[in-house]
């Protein structure tokens, strides 16, 4: 009868110290935070920067515009624009008043204020709240698709047809907002599974899509939540039915291109009971100069025996070396182990985006069900991340993983923000949390903040922390095996990030790698 | 090989080393003794092109160029290697990844083509055959958890995995027992050659009844104040570094 609560802090450099909590009351409510900022030590060097500052002050690689003509919104919100978006689609009348009762609801709500983020007010009447590709006809295969975007994938390094030949992925590409792409859907439908845009779902499985859609994140939930259910443009939709396992991984791409488009997508995944799925997604964007707001929502459902693995590589223009540009990124992710023994295992890689505001979460319903979070997310110059996960224990013998990797560099603050909640009812609920911190140079931040809420004295909570700093001497022992300072922090960094980048399928590991180094290059290797 | 003249050097404007003339030649052993403090580490660390020391008169020339114009991983490159007294650990980097890395770095240098995965293992496979290392060591994140004797072990089968010109190997008998001095000794031994050199800094003399020097020098005060075979190591053995203390005082007094 006692929980464990472990703050530690190890790694290169030793600071703070190890705290051990036994606590025989019933309930916990604690809130951490470590900030760690380094002192300067110059070493003589004639710009003043060293030579981890200089690999990680680099230039954003993925940014570029597609010249592709766009159909677009008028600037601003009102009903007018939910009603003009909803006309767009061709949607039905329920899906209509489904939109303009979030709207309602949305202009009641306030901006959230609490996450260690500072940005400057979002003008909300001054975004384009849609935009689609103008295409003259519904491409039926890949080669239909406009040339000048299919060569964005490729500087991209993700061709369709590459992928499609390769890997046995089945892309789904959103380009601002509508689909432009599917492949193998027939594969996919010969085993009953539906995957397809979310507006293709709206029109052709209307009955799935108003039991599921909002069952996991409410219109209401959250201001940004309210917002992309009022404006959603697009998005995915993936239905494995009963007792099939997935046979290859599924994946989108998103991608926001023209200017001033907030993207708004909505991704729904349904596990019937005993299926398995396993979902990547993964975001690049071009450069921009002006701040898009995104607000994306993901809702995952796995019921009785059911699996869902999903997991993100987020590379979104950061904005400039100053601070200048980027994407807003403000995205509610949740899934809920509806049934027994479900799982649902979230991994992300986050390197992109001026702001990250995300906290994909489990609700551990179903008895014995289990709920994993694997994250990796680096800031460098002055981007902020506020990311971490929510595991809701409610069912017997429910467990959560949690491993966060924050990496930290330029001036930029990554924050860490867990909640793990043991419900009354949760009996033998266990949770695992670890959340290292990696530091580059000397004026950035890494914050700490779990929440721990248990209400079931049979429950044991752990979290170990832990902040380190690359050290010279790191870098120095590489050069002097032959290692560049560039390769030897994209080799120290993905050691770190490891156990996370395990997680990823084969497909994104590499490509995560590479990103890594990119951000490492140009923020973390 | 190595030819330093009148090497001058420091840390935050302190200045440690006061003029180090030192020629090394293919083929042979080196040693360099001293007391606590004399520069023997610096000297290790000048060498290797560690930034936080800033080198300030004199020249070093090492096959034919001149290193100090090198940075530090174009000094791996062109074949010299630091074993280093405090091997560093990189938590998650696996010991293979890390040299794999490293090979094929240094055969970038030298406009090689990368070795591939079968390549790489069988070098590897006939340095662990030769080094006595074990594959669990090399699978395992570089020298995270990694006892004493271990790290330095590691620090020598990097040395043989590179095949580096020139060799220094920095107190690598410091927090060894005698059992695992012996194990590194003869893995120096192992890959010394007549095309190779080894630079041995050390506190005591114990390591040089393994790694046996064809010269040794005695640095005091950041110079080299005397030099010798290797019964000069015997003899400051068995008279404490103080002998040389006084004697070189007195001579400074007497100057």
């Amino acid at each position: 009868m006692c929980y464990l609560f472990i703050i530690q802090n190890r790694g290169i450099i030793k600071k703070g110290s190890v705290y051990t909590f036994l606590y025989k009351q019933v309930r916990i409510f604690v809130a951490m935070k470590t900030e760690t900022t380094q002192l300067h030590k110059t070493n003589g060097m004639k710009d003043g920067l060293s030579p981890i500052e200089n690999a990680v002050l680099n230039d954003y690689k993925y940014g570029f515009v597609t010249d592709i003509e766009s159909d677009s919104a008028p600037k601003g919100l009102s009903e007018d624009i939910v009603r003009f978006i909803s006309a767009k689609k061709n949607e039905p009348e329920w899906m209509l008043e489904w939109r303009l009762k979030a709207y309602r609801h949305w202009l009641k709500m306030e901006e959230p204020q609490w996450a260690n983020i500072k940005y400057p007010a979002i003008d909300y009447q001054d975004i384009i709240y849609y935009s689609a590709p103008k295409q003259k006809i519904n491409p039926e295969s890949l080669d239909q698709i406009d040339p000048e975007l299919r060569r964005t994938f490729e500087k991209l390094g993700i061709s369709l047809d590459e992928q499609k030949r390769l890997t046995g992925v089945a892309v789904d590409a959103v380009v601002d907002s509508v689909s432009i792409g599917t492949s193998f859907k027939k594969q996919l439908s010969e085993l009953g599974i539906i995957f397809c845009s979310m507006s293709e779902a709206i029109q052709e499985h209307p009955e799935l899509i108003k039991k599921h859609l909002s069952s996991v994140v409410p219109i209401t939930d959250n201001y940004f939540a309210a917002l992309n259910a009022a404006v959603f443009s697009d998005g995915s939709f993936c239905y494995i039915p009963r007792g099939v396992r997935c046979p290859m991984e599924l994946s989108t791409y998103f991608r926001i291109n023209a200017e001033n488009t907030g993207q708004f997508e909505r991704t729904l995944i349904v596990a019937e009971e005993g299926s398995y799925v396993s979902y990547l997604e993964g975001c690049t964007a071009p450069m921009r100069d002006e701040n898009q707001l995104h607000a994306a929502v993901v809702e995952l459902i796995a019921f009785d025996n059911a699996e869902i693995k999903y997991s993100t590589v987020q590379n979104w223009y950061p904005g400039d070396k100053q601070g200048n540009g980027g994407i807003y990124n403000f995205v509610t992710k949740r899934g809920i182990c509806q049934g027994i023994n479900s799982k649902i295992s979230w991994t992300q890689v986050e390197t992109g985006s001026a702001i990250t505001w995300k906290y994909p979460s489990v609700i551990l319903k179903g008895d014995n069900s289990i709920g994993e979070f694997y994250s990796v997310a680096v800031t460098n110059n002055h981007q902020q991340a506020d990311t971490g996960t929510k595991m809701q224990h409610i069912g017997k013998n429910t467990k959560s993983r949690i491993v966060s990797k924050g990496i930290s560099a330029g001036v930029s603050n990554n924050s860490y923000r867990g909640l793990v909640h043991v419900n009354k009812k949760a009996v033998n609920a266990r949770n695992f949390s670890q959340c290292d911190s990696l530091l580059l140079g000397d004026k950035c931040g890494a914050h700490t903040f779990p929440y721990i809420e248990v209400r079931n004295n049979t429950a044991v909570v752990e979290h170990e922390a832990t902040t380190s700093k690359i050290g010279e001497d790191q870098i120095f022992y590489c050069n002097q095996r032959g290692i560049d300072t560039e390769t030897a922090v994209a080799l120290i960094v993905n050691g770190f990030a490891k156990e996370v980048m395990n997680q990823l399928p084969m497909e994104f590991a590499v490509e995560a790698q590479k990103l890594l180094a990119i951000s490492l290059e140009g923020s973390v290797g | 090989m190595l030819t330093i003249k009148n090497l001058q050097a420091g840390i935050e404007g302190k200045r440690i080393l006061n003029g180090i003339n030192l020629d090394i030649k293919a083929g042979e052993v080196h040693a360099i003794m001293g007391p606590n403090g004399s520069g023997k580490s610096t000297l290790a660390s000048v060498l290797a092109g560690r930034q936080d020391y800033e080198v300030t008169g004199g020249s070093v020339e090492f096959l034919g160029k001149d290193l100090l114009e090198l940075s530090p991983e174009e000094r791996a490159c062109e074949g010299l290697f630091l074993a280093f007294q405090y091997p560093v650990e990189i938590p998650g980097l696996s010991t293979t990844n890390f040299i794999k890395t490293a090979v094929n770095e240094i055969r970038k240098y030298h406009g090689e083509k990368p070795l591939d995965a079968v390549g790489f293992l069988r070098l590897m496979k006939e340095k662990m055959a030769l080094m006595n290392i074990d594959q669990s060591l090399l699978s395992r994140p570089l020298n995270e958890g990694f006892s004493g004797g271990e790290k330095k072990r590691n620090e020598i089968f990097q040395m043989a995995m590179l095949q580096p010109r020139l060799a220094i190997l920095d107190e690598t008998d410091s927090g060894l027992d005698i059992d695992a001095i012996r194990i590194v000794a003869n893995g120096v031994n192992k890959i010394h050659s007549k095309e190779n050199a080894v630079l041995v800094v050390t506190h005591y003399q114990r390591l040089l009844d393994y790694i046996v020097p064809d010269f040794v020098h005695v640095l005091y005060n950041g110079r080299i104040v005397k030099s010798g075979t290797k019964e000069l190591a015997l003899e400051l053995e068995e008279k404490g570094y103080d002998f040389i203390k006084n004697e070189i005082d007195v001579t400074e007094q007497v100057g």
